[in-house]
């Protein structure tokens, strides 16, 4: 590994200070960060560890939850509230990883997770997010993991992560804190990024910017589900998951908040689905024209075509789970 | 700056590569703990930090300052081994015995977590008391790998310990 200075973070002003300037970055669990460390992915001249903050509580705050930063993945998926109140949140941060990462991991953290591109994480190979111009190796080499919603031609890899799938799905904000006084507010389905021509910027953190926090709404109750689809039944990333928040009234769906993993650079959102689904009886039908609009953009690179019909499935199994419609 | 380990303290390394892993093997001369990936995908390293368990391979060990370890050393002994060793024992829980001390720290966290409530991704009902399923154990486990492919041992163990019968 290369060396690097450490530094305690003294307040968040401290850490936005440092974080400002290049070749430092902050650490919080380490479970990404250290490991693309030892790969020599990440070279820092400078780790700030965020750790000596106070601020890594749970707290009620404008009718929903205000999650530090510093929290563990593990104390929000078994905060009381959150299973009560955010199921989604906790079925989907409980479908990743193991419980050793998921006690060290913390929400910032795993916001700012990197992808597990193969060719991202072999300095080896050409790769536009690690090195911009280099290439893309994922292109014309092996590419089963990788996007068919919102890639570019420079770069195809996806966002691997289940708790910002949930997190997106639930519409929560995150609180980030930067250079400016004034902390400000960006919806987890705008804090990541397609790649563009920009592959290496995953999110839009500007310099020096850290997540503080994230807010979740006022609980929005409903069926909420996390479906995901992967190689093993545990400890694996996902081929493409499905997080949804289902309700109805009088036999209509009456909301249909649905977010999907691992199938594009960010947790994907499709406002179509929405528009299309409510209002409306739950039928098949309906539910195939729902999956027909989430992928009439979509396209693979060969290896992945198989992403396409499987998010399809997956869609309507689990509209067919929330509004139990028989499949 | 300094950590204790096994109710042992050490003053932290002035080298901040050094990983808590390689710490508590090389530094506190503690080689129960073992490494196997070092990034986090075998378990091999997993011990108690603050109560709960970790991958000491993915940490580095001044990040630490003031805090607690338990590893498999302090877990209990060959003369006093713990309930979980000894049930390892009984099962034949193990063919190399390379993972052993990862899953034992595992296990024993595991027991915890399960009696402070804390659903997995197995859990049914996320707001009622876990059952300790085969299921269950598995879940919970699944970030310790064997390759000797132990696994149904392991769990046999894990079940006798926590009284949920043969």
């Amino acid at each position: 590994m290369k060396s690097f200075e450490y530094v305690r973070a003294e307040s968040i002003a401290h850490a936005v200070t440092c974080c400002s300037e290049p070749g430092t970055k902050a650490i919080a669990g380490g479970t990404n960060l250290v490991d693309l460390m030892k790969l020599q992915v990440e070279t820092p001249k400078r780790l700030i560890d965020l750790n000596s903050l106070d601020d890594r509580d749970i707290l009620e705050s404008k009718g929903g939850l205000r999650i530090a930063a510093l929290a563990s993945n593990t104390e929000v998926a078994v905060d009381r509230r959150v299973r009560s109140d955010y199921p989604l949140l906790a079925k989907a941060i409980l479908a990743g990883a193991t419980q050793q990462l998921r006690n060290s991991a913390s929400v910032g953290g795993n916001l700012g997770q990197r992808t597990r591109c193969p060719y991202f994480t072999n300095i080896d190979q050409p790769c536009n997010k690690r090195e911009p111009g280099s290439g893309c190796g994922a292109l014309k080499g092996v590419a089963r993991i990788h996007a068919i919603l919102g890639a570019s031609r420079h770069c195809i890899a996806t966002y691997p992560g289940d708790m910002a799938v949930a997190m997106a799905a639930l519409d929560a904000q995150v609180e980030l804190a930067g250079p400016a006084e004034k902390r400000r507010m960006v919806a987890v389905r705008e804090f990541h990024r397609c790649p563009g021509d920009t592959p290496d910027q995953d999110n839009i953190l500007a310099p020096g910017e850290l997540v503080a926090a994230v807010h979740l709404p006022p609980p929005v109750g409903g069926r909420q589900l996390y479906r995901k689809v992967r190689e093993r039944s545990s400890y694996a990333f996902a081929l493409c998951s499905v997080a949804a928040i289902i309700d109805m009234k009088r036999g209509r769906i009456t909301r249909a908040d649905l977010a999907f993993g691992s199938i594009a650079p960010k947790p994907w959102v499709d406002e179509r689905l929405t528009q299309l689904l409510v209002g409306e009886q739950p039928a098949m039908s309906l539910f195939v024209k729902a999956a027909d609009v989430l992928v009439d953009d979509a396209r693979g690179v060969g290896d992945n075509d198989y992403k396409i019909p499987l998010v399809q499935r997956t869609l309507i199994a689990t509209l067919c789970e929330a509004t139990e419609v028989s499949s | 700056m300094s950590i204790v380990i096994n109710s042992v303290e050490y003053h932290l390394p002035n080298d901040p590569r050094v990983s808590l892993l390689d710490f508590i093997r090389d530094h506190a001369g503690l080689p129960g703990t073992k490494k196997g990936c070092d990034h986090g995908q075998c378990g091999a390293c997993t011990v108690i930090l603050d109560g709960v368990r970790v991958n000491s391979c993915l940490t580095f060990a001044v990040m630490h300052d003031s805090c607690e370890v338990t590893t498999i050393e302090g877990i209990g002994s060959a003369e006093q081994p713990s309930a979980l060793q000894q049930a390892f024992v009984t099962h034949d829980s193990y063919q190399c015995g390379y993972c052993t001390p990862g899953q034992i720290c595992s296990a024993t966290a595991m027991l915890a977590e399960i009696a402070a409530g804390w659903p997995s991704d197995a859990t049914e009902n996320l707001s009622a008391q876990p059952s300790l399923s085969d299921e269950e154990i598995r879940e919970r486990m699944s970030g310790n790998l064997c390759r000797c492919g132990a696994y149904p041992n392991i769990v046999a163990a894990i079940r006798e310990v926590a009284g949920t019968g043969e």
